[in-house]
């Protein structure tokens, strides 16, 4: 069977051939990541869309003051995302660093049916997020390595693909169980901790671990240096941080950071919409499936597209389309149309930056370097994203909405014009 | 071609299996048989734990011994000397509205068919927020109700009921829910309050279209959120808590104008006297902790005086008269109900049971 036990490039698999649909020309161990982070997804998009309604009726709290907290913990996230991007590298097992993440994760699930005060709450999301930077940096590297150079944003797409359909149907689920058992909280989080432990199961038998993936890289290790499999030098603090003087990834960490920088977070955009565009009240819950709906379905094609046309292309494209979304947002038009626009361009600026990035640094960063590559490139990105939430609310408290937001989009229409500049095809890249 | 047996591959596969293609065959069924067997057993364990979650469900919609009986009846606004509130005793009857006797509030139970999460009615006007989980997203609605808990009119809401108050003469509806965008990359969590003017059937959607004045200047901030409105007599003024840059203030608003002002800050969730005079509220004893005392606040004075119950409240006080507060806590050792108990306005005496099991009160 050819599912997993491959990492040869696709290439070189004669399985890929046989194979249709958008899986085609996919390296077997993205489908299989893909299908842990949709079975990952489905367990914690369940405890998410519950996770209100639960500290409001069952634990009886007032949940303000976690918009905050949740700022805080992308932070965290982002910068364990470092710690795990560096020591997947490290020990050279992108495998243990991604089923530890995982597993963590995992483990969380249950624990939130103990966490009785805010604090414990608190304590048991942030080890959540935890598990998650840890494991997105090997997890992508892992998708990065197994793909050949011309395939990487198919192969992203796929894995976001998937990767949002599970986003979708986790609060599904949840509602289904609610409906089963009113006020079965505990059952919400009893089925996501089994879909989780699932999930990192899936990764435990599917993924390839440190032997095969390592198997290539360690031929060569051998015959140059003529020791056991297993002694190739293990990479250095020095090493990763020396990734920093390859101009390319300074490029597109920079890039990433600055067009971040400028790019508004969901909550605001949704928030922007209800009160630019009079969304009604009901439908405020479901603006994020608009967005969800675009990527998911857009996912695959645009990463064919970047593979095709040119990953900085359709990277700053995405960004084109955000900024007519902000647009389109500051002009408010009262046409029905509107909303759905916006969605629209919101969930393609998604299918066009959020694989494109991480497929384009393919061709930049060293195998052995990979996941650290990845996680300093995202961890830029997240954090100026952190940055640019902090600022849109004190220009928003300070001059209002409509400057804050338009502030927002002369920022981004420099940014992406210098992104344009400093990214331009050098040396052959794309 | 060798071929490593991957550690997580399970015991089984040893190295030794006779050639390359028999190997790898047997470990990808081991594999395989190894997930088809968690999947049985996680899909167990989570059927049981959704089958007991319902049993669970059924139970608490079966009558238990310890509560005061429950009948269906019909109940009006206009009946005078009773206590309204939403029944949390375990039966039928759970989440629907009831009164009991003021005179007699552990005496037996008159429920209607209509269930709220939240209720409150003065001058024979009511209001219902209900919250029903659907399959893409909470349906979440206000319902105006008339004297007979007719529903008049359906307001759709953005969230979470949170909280609901009717003004003193009836015309005015003021609702709180917690909103949350479900974005799956944060949580987002916000209040929103709306106000009805029943006369004009006019909805404010959001308390946050309206001006603020904070400390004598006009304010502006992306964070600003109001709940826990409560009226005053005049069908004007109101007086609510607004929330921004992480601390809490009792705002006094005038309907008319569309402003609010800031007065005394750490006040949630207020609650007016009768007489107009005092204000209820919970007051954060920590800050970042969800501990409350309750207090009443001379409007006139600024004085707080404590009030006698010593566990954290954390509820929107109701006024039973000019001397009386009753406020819901969580029934001890059972967090899911509440009952519902009452304090001498003034500091003194002790917190006395008033209706278990219960939540909402609105007396008539």
């Amino acid at each position: 069977m050819y599912l997993t036990d491959r990492s040869q490039p696709a290439q070189a698999d004669p399985g890929q051939a046989r194979r249709r649909g958008p899986g085609r020309g996919v390296a077997p161990v993205v489908l299989v990541l893909g299908t842990v982070s949709l079975i990952t997804d489905i367990s914690s998009e369940m405890v998410t869309a519950v996770l209100p309604l639960y500290l409001v009726t069952t634990l009886g709290f007032s949940p303000l003051g976690f918009g905050t907290l949740d700022g805080v913990y992308n932070g965290v996230s982002a910068l364990v995302q470092l710690t795990g991007g560096h020591l997947a590298d490290r020990i050279r097992n992108h495998k243990l660093l991604a089923g530890l993440g995982y597993g963590l994760s995992a483990l969380c699930k249950p624990l939130l049916l103990f966490a009785g005060s805010i604090g414990t709450l608190g304590t048991v999301l942030a080890l959540e997020r935890t598990g998650k930077g840890l494991r997105t940096a090997p997890r992508d590297a892992m998708i990065s390595l197994s793909t050949p150079a011309g395939n990487q944003g198919r192969a992203f797409g796929v894995h976001r693909a998937m990767d949002t359909t599970g986003a979708m149907l986790g609060p599904l689920a949840a509602f289904l169980i609610l409906r089963a058992a009113a006020d079965g909280y505990d059952a919400v989080f009893g089925v996501s901790a089994c879909v989780a432990a699932l999930g990192v199961l899936v990764l435990v038998l599917f993924v390839p671990g440190k032997a095969k993936e390592n198997r290539a890289a360690e031929k060569e290790s051998r015959a140059e240096e003529e020791i056991g499999p297993d002694a190739k030098p293990p990479v250095r603090l020095r090493e990763a941080l020396a990734l920093l003087r390859i101009p390319r990834l300074r490029a597109l960490a920079g890039c990433a950071a600055l067009l971040g920088l400028t790019t508004v977070s969901d909550a605001f955009v949704y928030l922007l919409l209800q009160r630019r565009a009079g969304v009604g009240e009901q439908w405020f819950t479901l603006l994020p499936l608009g967005t969800a709906v675009v990527f998911l379905l857009l996912a695959v094609p645009v990463g064919s597209l970047a593979d095709r046309i040119g990953r900085r292309t359709v990277f700053l494209a995405g960004h084109a389309a955000l900024l007519t979304a902000y647009a389109l947002l500051l002009w408010a038009p009262a046409v029905p149309a509107a909303v759905p626009l916006v969605l629209a361009l919101h969930g393609t600026f998604y299918a066009a930056t959020d694989g494109v990035l991480p497929a384009a640094l393919s061709a930049v960063v060293p195998e052995q370097l990979r996941a650290s590559g990845l996680a300093i490139v995202g961890t830029s990105q997240a954090l100026a994203r952190f940055c640019c939430s902090l600022a849109f609310g004190a220009a928003w408290t300070m001059w209002g909405d409509g400057p804050a937001l338009a502030g927002s989009a002369v920022g981004l229409l420099c940014c992406a014009a210098v992104a344009g500049m400093v990214l331009r095809p050098a040396g052959g890249h794309r | 071609m060798t071929t490593t047996p991957t550690p997580d591959a399970g015991p089984k596969a040893t190295p030794h299996t006779t050639g390359n293609q028999g190997n790898q065959m047997t470990s990808m069924r081991r594999r395989l048989l190894v997930l088809v067997a968690a999947v049985l057993v996680l899909a167990g364990v989570g059927t049981g734990v959704v089958l007991h979650a319902a049993d669970r469900a059924d139970r608490a919609n079966q009558p238990h011994a310890g509560y005061p009986t429950v009948s269906a009846g019909r109940l009006s606004l206009g009946q005078k000397s009773r206590v309204m509130f939403v029944n949390a005793a375990p039966g039928p009857h759970r989440t629907a509205v009831a009164s009991v006797p003021s005179t007699d509030p552990d005496g037996s139970r008159t429920a209607s068919s209509l269930k709220c999460a939240r209720f409150y009615a003065a001058a024979g006007t009511g209001v219902c927020l209900q919250s029903n989980p659907g399959v893409l997203k909470q349906s979440n609605r206000a319902l105006l109700l008339d004297a007979d808990l007719r529903t008049k009119r359906t307001f759709p809401l953005a969230g979470t009921p949170s909280r609901a108050r009717v003004s003193p003469s009836g015309r005015f509806v003021a609702w709180t829910v917690f909103v949350s965008g479900e974005s799956y990359s944060s949580a987002f969590f916000s209040t929103r309050t709306s106000i009805l003017d029943t006369r004009t059937m006019r909805l404010t959607p959001s308390l946050e279209t309206f001006s603020v004045i904070k400390d004598g200047e006009s304010y502006h901030a992306s964070d600003i959120n109001f709940w826990g409105v409560t009226f005053a007599s005049d069908d004007d003024t109101f007086y609510a808590t607004l929330n921004t840059a992480d601390k809490t203030y009792l705002v006094r608003g005038s309907l008319s104008r569309r402003t609010v002002t800031t007065r005394v800050e750490n006040v949630e969730c207020p609650s007016l006297s009768p007489d107009g005079t005092r204000v209820a509220f919970k007051k954060r004893v920590l800050s970042r902790t969800d501990l409350w005392h309750e207090y009443v606040l001379d409007l006139r004075t600024l004085r707080e005086t404590p009030l006698a119950e010593r566990h954290s409240v954390d509820d929107q006080a109701t006024w039973l008269d000019n001397r009386t507060v009753a406020y819901a806590l969580p029934t001890s050792g059972n967090v899911k109900t509440t009952d519902l108990w009452s304090v001498p306005a003034d500091g003194t005496g002790n917190p006395r049971l008033l209706i278990a099991g219960a939540s909402s009160p609105a007396p008539l």
